[in-house]
């Protein structure tokens, strides 16, 4: 018999450091500048409209993307050096779910303390339906990706990384395709996990509800740079016009947006 | 020139990922699985259609060499000919080139959707490399498959060849004349340089794929590019590298 290790795996909170991230794509700059520092266990929600370049952002932090210019830091480690890249344990969500396609869900979840050798296989089964359970998945462990609805392809994704014991999560609009009580779930979720372990959560969202209620801070990004950085209170009462139209556009049907010149 | 230098810079960048795959070596005792699945893939997909081929080439040759070599009432040297071309070249020719067509394919257009949706990015972010688990054991799996496909190309061709050396009627050669002529002069060494070709053929043809594959960018639509691209450079390389294997071996 292996030695069997229940206890949850030594989690350690993780601060992120972005110094003036600039990234380009040929010749158009996605990112122009950002500098952002977020504190270990602490949960910082990024918004702003869709193409502003929230999820080339995130794969910054990931370490998918290596900057044009500046630097990304987690916990003093360069993310975008293979090598040193395996000292952080993060987990990212992706936008798409990226489920691994030939797998079951359950294969899907158990791949990485699998391939890691971080439990037994009994704790292993019973960590990955925990994490099944918790996004109400328990029916879909043996599905493959295919058979899945976009909404069942994000909670996979999600519980994926829950089994990860990450010590950073990074989410990519993690409640785009759910229904408002899964949408709830997952901020409690969130919530919960920093409660528990400390875990440090970078959210990207459009999500106003998730934003305002467990984020720590709000980011505001807009054609690749950071217009603000608050507390949810203090971004609510902020004066410049683009933030107070994307948190509240109002419907005009005498004068609609796409009629108006720019 | 353009493209000479695009090639060779694609078969530089398939050694530099081999050297990255070989260096997760000792992870291979932990991923036996995936070496036989891929074992089980490979073999599954190529033996029906290299046995079947093989058949046909031993056969034409053997028509072939039939035809030229009567003028001479030389036919009895049909089962040598026959038997050190299959032997030597196109046994393990055949089995690459139908390797590239059915495995190498499959292989990059795989390794090509996980780039395009992600699944790449999600091994990186798990610390998991994709040369480990995604190169390494099927590098491995072609290495023990490919001297098995090879023999069977080479022995059915030389069936082949026997079938139409005795029934065709201009022909008319008793086997037993024709396996003589294979047995006496074709040495095991012409067998083991057979072998040693395929091995080579068979693991570049894996190892491009694989490249060619994990390099995809872009949208689904790459993913097709890709498995064109896989299959030409694998010939490409066969083809290369069987006039200097030949040459090195005679
Ligand atoms: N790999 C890439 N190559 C070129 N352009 C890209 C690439 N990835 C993203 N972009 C561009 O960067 C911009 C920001 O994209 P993205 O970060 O996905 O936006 P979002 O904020 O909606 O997540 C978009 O204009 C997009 O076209
Ligand atoms: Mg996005």
């Amino acid at each position: 018999m292996p030695e069997t290790d229940t206890s949850p795996a030594p989690r350690r909170a993780l601060g992120i450091s972005v110094e003036n991230l600039r990234k380009s794509f040929g010749s158009t700059e996605v990112l122009k500048g950002i500098s952002l520092e977020v504190k270990p266990g602490e949960i910082f929600v990024m918004m702003g409209p869709s193409g502003s370049g929230k999820s080339v952002f995130l794969k910054h932090l990931a370490g998918l993307e290596i900057p044009t210019e500046g630097k990304v830091r987690i916990d003093d480690i360069n993310v975008a050096d293979d090598r040193e890249r395996p000292k952080v344990r993060l987990a990212l969500v992706f936008q798409a779910g990226a489920l691994f396609n030939s797998l079951s869900v359950f294969d899907n979840l158990a791949l990485y303390p699998r391939e890691h050798r971080l439990y037994d296989r009994k704790t292993i089964k019973e960590k990955v339906e925990k994490a099944l359970a918790m996004l109400s998945l328990s029916d879909a462990a043996e599905k493959i990706p295919a058979e899945l609805s976009g909404g069942m392809k994000k909670r996979v994704a999600i519980a994926r990384a829950l089994v990860m014991e990450p010590d950073l999560l990074l989410y990519d609009e993690p409640t785009s395709e759910l229904d408002p009580i899964m949408a709830a779930t997952i901020s409690e979720i969130i919530a919960d996990l920093r409660e528990e372990f400390g875990v440090t959560s970078l959210v990207v969202s459009h999500d106003r509800d998730l934003a305002m209620t467990i984020g720590d801070r709000v980011g505001i990004m807009q054609e690749g740079e950071l217009l603000a950085i608050d507390t949810p209170a203090g971004i609510r009462q902020m004066d410049d016009p683009r933030i107070k139209e994307f948190l509240n556009p109002a419907i005009d049907l005498k004068n609609p947006r796409f009629k108006r010149s720019a | 020139m353009r493209i000479l230098h695009q090639y060779l810079s694609e078969f530089g960048q398939a050694f530099l990922l081999l050297v990255r795959s070989l260096r997760h070596l000792p992870s291979l005792p932990r991923q036996m699985g995936r070496v036989i699945e891929q074992c089980y893939l490979i073999g599954y997909t190529t033996f029906p259609i290299v046995a079947i081929l093989s058949f046909f080439i031993g056969s034409v040759l053997a028509l072939q060499t039939g035809y030229s070599l009567q003028t001479f009432g030389a036919v009895d040297f049909i089962g040598t000919i026959v038997g050190l071309s299959m032997a030597r070249e196109l046994g393990p020719v055949m089995a690459a080139i139908l390797l590239a067509g059915r495995v190498g394919s499959a292989i990059s257009a795989e390794l090509a959707s996980m780039k395009v949706y992600q699944e790449v990015d999600a091994l990186i972010t798990m610390n998991i490399p994709p040369e480990r688990m995604l190169v390494l054991p099927r590098l491995i799996a072609v290495l023990l498959m490919m001297p098995v496909l090879a023999i069977v190309a080479i022995i059915i061709g030389w069936l082949g060849g026997a079938v139409v050396a005795s029934q065709v009627s201009f022909i008319g050669l008793d086997p037993r004349i024709y396996f003589d002529g294979i047995t006496n002069f074709v040495a095991f060494k012409d067998v083991l340089d057979g072998l040693i070709k395929a091995q080579i053929f068979g693991f570049s043809v894996i190892l491009i794929s694989c490249h060619v594959g994990l390099q995809t960018r872009g949208g689904p639509r790459e993913i097709g590019n890709s498995v064109t691209r896989a299959v030409v450079l694998s010939l490409i390389a066969i083809l290369f590298l069987d006039y200097f294997i030949t040459q090195a071996l005679l």
